[in-house]
């Protein structure tokens, strides 16, 4: 089974995001910049499908192929990916931040060309918080989807996952090929060991650009202004909780 | 332009979350319509028929969509589409797993999780974990959107709008095999006033729910937790408030133990008033509450229990 993951180039969820004065974007210039943590955990996941780990047999994944569209810089979140275990590369030259609807129809693009059997992603990139590509690329493959796994189970040409929704677990069975988004609690991504760093070095990354794919990647939103959100006003240390509750009954809290 | 609001729904009532979604597509237009997909849920488009403002519920029903699966769904609404400008459903799990496919069968832009309508193409939603809010302006003829609850006032019951049968779809892909729902007879996190969260410090299951759940019972609040308190199992995910939890802006949110994330700050700095409780002076959670203790919780909330009577 051959395996796709899309990762994206994405501000280390340890910064705070600052926004710009002119009101442009937020500020990524000088910024530590990191894979998106939950492709992290769509890279494991394909990896531990490879390797047999958990309750997966060894060898469900033959083959793991990683695929970033961004800047030049998104070579080093494909290299990582690598590190980790995924066999090769794509990236997709892009200076536009391009949006969901046009990164999901150039992933088709690419399915359309690797015919994976599966597409592991992420379920939403912490800079833009969609939550939309991996559902978006589901529908115009006409492939199934079973988003925010928490865990997998590939068997019989399906996929069977449990996914987290409002108020439990939900299990649904996709049969492949199949779109799957991953949550946080699917597994803890592993850390690249130094001789994995190197080996990762030989794996090839093709470069391609937007126009490769002869893909509509117009923009259909406008960004008229981004502002930082309203900053509370500073509290109070209270000493004990009779105070606490005391301050709770004059601001009307209880 | 006419709009098309898909409920939340349990089956026999519409959430909360439904009527906010209302008060959103209001702001966009007075020809407001609400769906209600699902399996044996007339009594849920019976009760989104009294919500005021709604013009008509449509009620689909099918086998599979009583699972909401995000094919049916998206099925049954793309049949639906040439009626609409804009469809709008609450940003609940249900709507983020099928708004997004809904908009790709469309060809249009989804947007996420508005906070804000400015003008019937313009929204504002928060981006970057909330650290910043962007204006959009969608350029699309047929605008896909998910509405953030807790940015909207629910529009108040007392409506009488006739309610239609419409078709189903059964164009499942993925089929369902079950579920493991989480029993709680307390308030729904999204809707609660009062919420009482517990971290990583609360150290195991047992003294989780031994110090949350009677704190909770004696305020009548909802109970959530970061998500270290969820990784290491000491709460149900479905507890997890966050940017990739659940956001919640109670009248009063109880931080104890929570050392204050920008994960976890995204999912609750829009409460209206904030407790941290946390032996560590210099936790962030401070830099947001109106009121902080500086203690262990272990002797804190015990008191605290006691000061409430």
């Amino acid at each position: 089974m051959k395996v796709l993951v899309p990762v994206k180039r994405v501000i280390d969820y340890n910064v705070k995001a600052r926004v710009k004065a002119d009101q442009t974007g937020v500020d990524l210039a000088n910024v530590k910049m990191s894979m998106n943590p939950f492709d992290e955990i769509a890279v494991e996941e394909a990896v531990r499908l490879k390797e047999g780990k958990e309750h997966h047999a060894a060898g469900t994944a033959s083959e793991i192929v990683v695929v970033s569209i961004g800047v030049t810089q998104a070579q080093e979140t494909i290299r990582t990916a690598l590190a980790m275990g995924a066999d090769r590369g794509i990236l997709i030259q892009s200076d536009a931040d391009l949006e969901p609807l046009a990164v999901a129809k150039l992933l088709a693009a690419v399915v359309a060309e690797e015919k994976p059997d599966l597409v592991l992603m992420g379920k939403q990139s912490i800079d833009g918080d969609n939550n939309a590509v991996g559902q978006m690329l589901a529908a115009l493959l006409d492939w199934p989807q079973a988003t925010f796994a928490a865990k997998i189970e590939i068997a019989g040409g399906a996929a069977k996952v449990t996914r987290e929704v409002d108020g439990g677990n939900q299990t649904l069975s996709a049969p492949l090929p199949a779109v799957v988004t991953v949550d946080l609690r699917l597994n803890t991504p592993r850390y690249a060991s130094l001789p994995n760093i190197m080996k990762a070095k030989k794996k090839e990354i093709a470069m391609k650009a937007v126009a490769d794919y002869g893909v509509d990647v117009a923009p259909r939103l406008t960004v008229r202004k981004v502002t930082a959100p309203a900053t509370r006003s500073a509290g109070i240390k209270v000493a004990d909780a009779a105070e606490l509750v005391s301050k709770l009954k004059t601001v009307g809290a209880l | 332009m006419a709009v098309l609001v898909i409920a939340d729904h349990d089956g026999s009532t519409v959430r909360d979350s439904t009527n906010k979604t209302v008060t959103a597509a209001l702001a966009l237009s007075s020809d407001v319509d609400v769906l209600v997909v699902g399996s044996g849920a007339k009594a849920a488009a019976d009760a989104a028929a009294r919500i005021t403002g709604v013009r008509k519920v449509l009620l689909a029903e099918s086998g599979e969509l009583g699972h909401q699966l995000a094919e049916a769904v998206t099925a049954t609404v793309v049949a639906l589409a040439a009626g609409y400008d804009a469809f709008l459903s609450p940003a609940s799990m249900d709507g983020k797993n099928f708004m997004p496919r809904i908009a790709a069968k469309l060809d249009v832009a989804p947007i996420s999780e508005i906070v804000e309508v400015v003008a019937a193409d313009t929204f504002v939603r928060p981006i970057y974990a909330g650290n910043a809010l962007e204006t959009i302006q969608s350029s699309d003829a047929k605008k896909v959107i998910t509405v953030r609850p807790t940015a909207f006032a629910p529009a108040a019951d007392g409506g009488s709008a006739p309610v239609e049968t419409v078709a189903g779809s059964d164009a499942g892909k993925a089929a369902f095999v079950g579920e493991e729902m989480v029993k709680s007879d307390r308030p729904e996190l999204g809707a609660a006033k009062i919420v009482v969260s517990g971290g990583r410090a609360l150290g195991s299951a047992e003294e989780f729910h031994a110090v949350m759940d009677p704190l909770a019972d004696k305020l009548g609040a909802a109970v959530g937790a970061s998500r270290a308190a969820v990784d290491a199992g000491y709460a149900p995910n479905d507890y997890q408030v966050g940017q990739t939890g659940k956001v919640v802006a109670p009248g009063l949110y109880i931080a104890i133990g929570i050392s204050g994330a920008i994960q976890h700050l995204a999912g609750m700095k829009d409460s209206k008033i904030i407790v941290a409780i946390n032996k560590d002076a210099d936790a962030p959670i401070f830099q947001v509450a109106d009121f902080g203790i500086v203690g262990d919780y272990k002797t804190v909330v015990p008191e605290l229990m006691a000061a409430l009577g």
